[in-house]
């Protein structure tokens, strides 16, 4: 989806600006924010994959005015919502008001450094060939899905170089669907900055992105 | 996004921390999350997982050949051999920067950031500023940053569009050959292994 998460390449934000010293979270509902999003992976039963589709789905306009949490929490509450487990009202009720739905299972404190420790592993055995190899050609696609991908924008149309290739893992855009995983190879593919941006760019510079065998063509 | 907010900063506050603490006790209510894991959760990212983790593989590559040579390889398994691995951080690769190549590390899409090695991204690693520039024009974004690197060094950008995170191995600084691991572990900084930052130098920390 052409949403306003595939920033690369925009202007108008301004430098970027670090804070020495940076907390780890700036406020106590960041905190529990980032926990709570978490923890719910569980009982809610999503992927990462559909955790990024809810942010990004969030209207431009909202997405660029949140601050990061800010649109965890949007997120959350949408998933949340689109499955019946969290109504909005209840929310802004600050209790439940519907009983509780059955959830697969709950992330339990003893489970924690399991589960964290176990992560969430993408690759998969390979069941097609592989088609590219270092050293290729290739063409990012023109594709404009309008769901889930990680194909950005700004490569996509450009020539660029395979330079690594990785196994086969989950495709986010079958995986975000709840099409299951489909697993395809995934390479790295390097881009020269003038390709991608034209002959004032830097000469010495290249940007890589990692892709998956569909999001390419051969060139 | 967030720090460019200044003006209200202070009623997004309090309307997230109301949200957020409606929507635990909702959740804790339906039974749905333990507070306890949400506590444990917390306390792993905000005290034990963080760069100090990518600093000890950075230091034992640049005192280790053997082991430079493995993380230049297969990250992932070097890495797990201190102990590093998991969530975000499952399919690791290592970007050596030499007196040629200087690697830089984006993601964006969203945040995409090694966790078990760096701990969380700051907040300008998330930002719309570095993640729309870093890809179009990295010598700009790298000034911001006070690295400024001569005109005929590559710069190599990496965008984190899969579950592959990466780590870069900054350069070893000079003045520091007789320290060791422990020593050599103070001189390299987050934004170092990001890309964003080059490595300490001796002086700086002694």
């Amino acid at each position: 989806m052409n949403g306003a998460q595939d920033l690369g390449g925009m202007m108008g934000f301004g430098p970027v600006t670090a804070e020495p010293d940076e907390p780890v979270f700036h406020a106590d509902w960041e905190r529990r924010a980032f926990a709570l999003t978490l923890a719910m992976a569980a009982p809610g039963g999503w992927n990462i994959d559909q955790s990024r589709a809810a942010r990004e789905s969030l209207h431009p306009a909202q997405y660029l005015a949140k601050s990061y949490y800010e649109i965890w929490v949007a997120g959350l509450e949408k998933l949340m919502a689109e499955r019946g487990l969290v109504a909005p009202a209840e929310i802004d009720a600050g209790k439940a008001l519907e009983p509780a739905k059955a959830v697969p299972s709950v992330l339990t404190a003893a489970r924690v450094e399991r589960v964290l420790a176990r992560g969430g592993p993408t690759e998969r055995v390979a069941t097609a060939p592989q088609r590219l190899r270092v050293g290729d050609r290739v063409r990012a696609r023109n594709i404009h899905p309008l769901g889930h991908t990680r194909l950005p924008r700004y490569v996509r149309g450009h020539v660029g170089q395979v330079t690594h290739v990785h196994g086969v893992h989950v495709l986010p855009d079958a995986n975000a669907a709840g099409a299951g995983e489909k697993p395809q190879w995934l390479y790295t593919v390097r881009f020269a900055a003038q390709e991608l941006w034209g002959e004032t760019a830097d000469p010495e510079a290249s940007v890589s992105v990692d892709a998956w065998e569909s999001y390419l063509e051969p060139a | 996004m967030h720090d460019e907010h200044d003006h209200d900063h202070g009623s997004h506050l309090t309307d997230m921390e109301l949200r957020v603490r409606a929507l635990e006790t909702v959740l804790v209510e339906k039974g749905y999350v333990d507070p306890k894991a949400l506590d444990l959760l917390i306390e792993t990212y905000e005290t034990r997982i963080g760069p100090h983790n990518g600093a000890r593989v950075v230091a034992k590559a640049w005192i280790d050949p053997d082991y430079k040579s493995r993380l230049l390889k297969d990250a992932s398994s070097a890495i797990a051999e201190l102990g590093f691995t998991g969530r975000q951080g499952e399919h690791m690769v290592a970007l050596e920067n030499t007196d040629a190549v200087h690697n830089l590390v984006v993601c964006t899409l969203c945040s995409c950031y090694p966790w078990p090695v760096l701990g969380l991204p700051p907040v300008w690693y998330k930002s719309a500023p570095y993640r729309s520039r870093a890809v179009l024009d990295p010598r700009s974004v790298l000034a911001e940053f006070g690295v400024s690197l001569p005109a005929n060094k590559q710069i190599k950008v990496w965008d984190s569009t899969a579950e592959i995170r990466y780590l870069v191995l900054p350069e070893r600084p000079a003045g520091a050959e007789a320290w060791n691991e422990e020593q050599l572990s103070r001189l390299v900084t987050r934004d170092s292994m990001i890309g964003t930052g080059l490595a300490r130098s001796p002086s700086e920390v002694s």
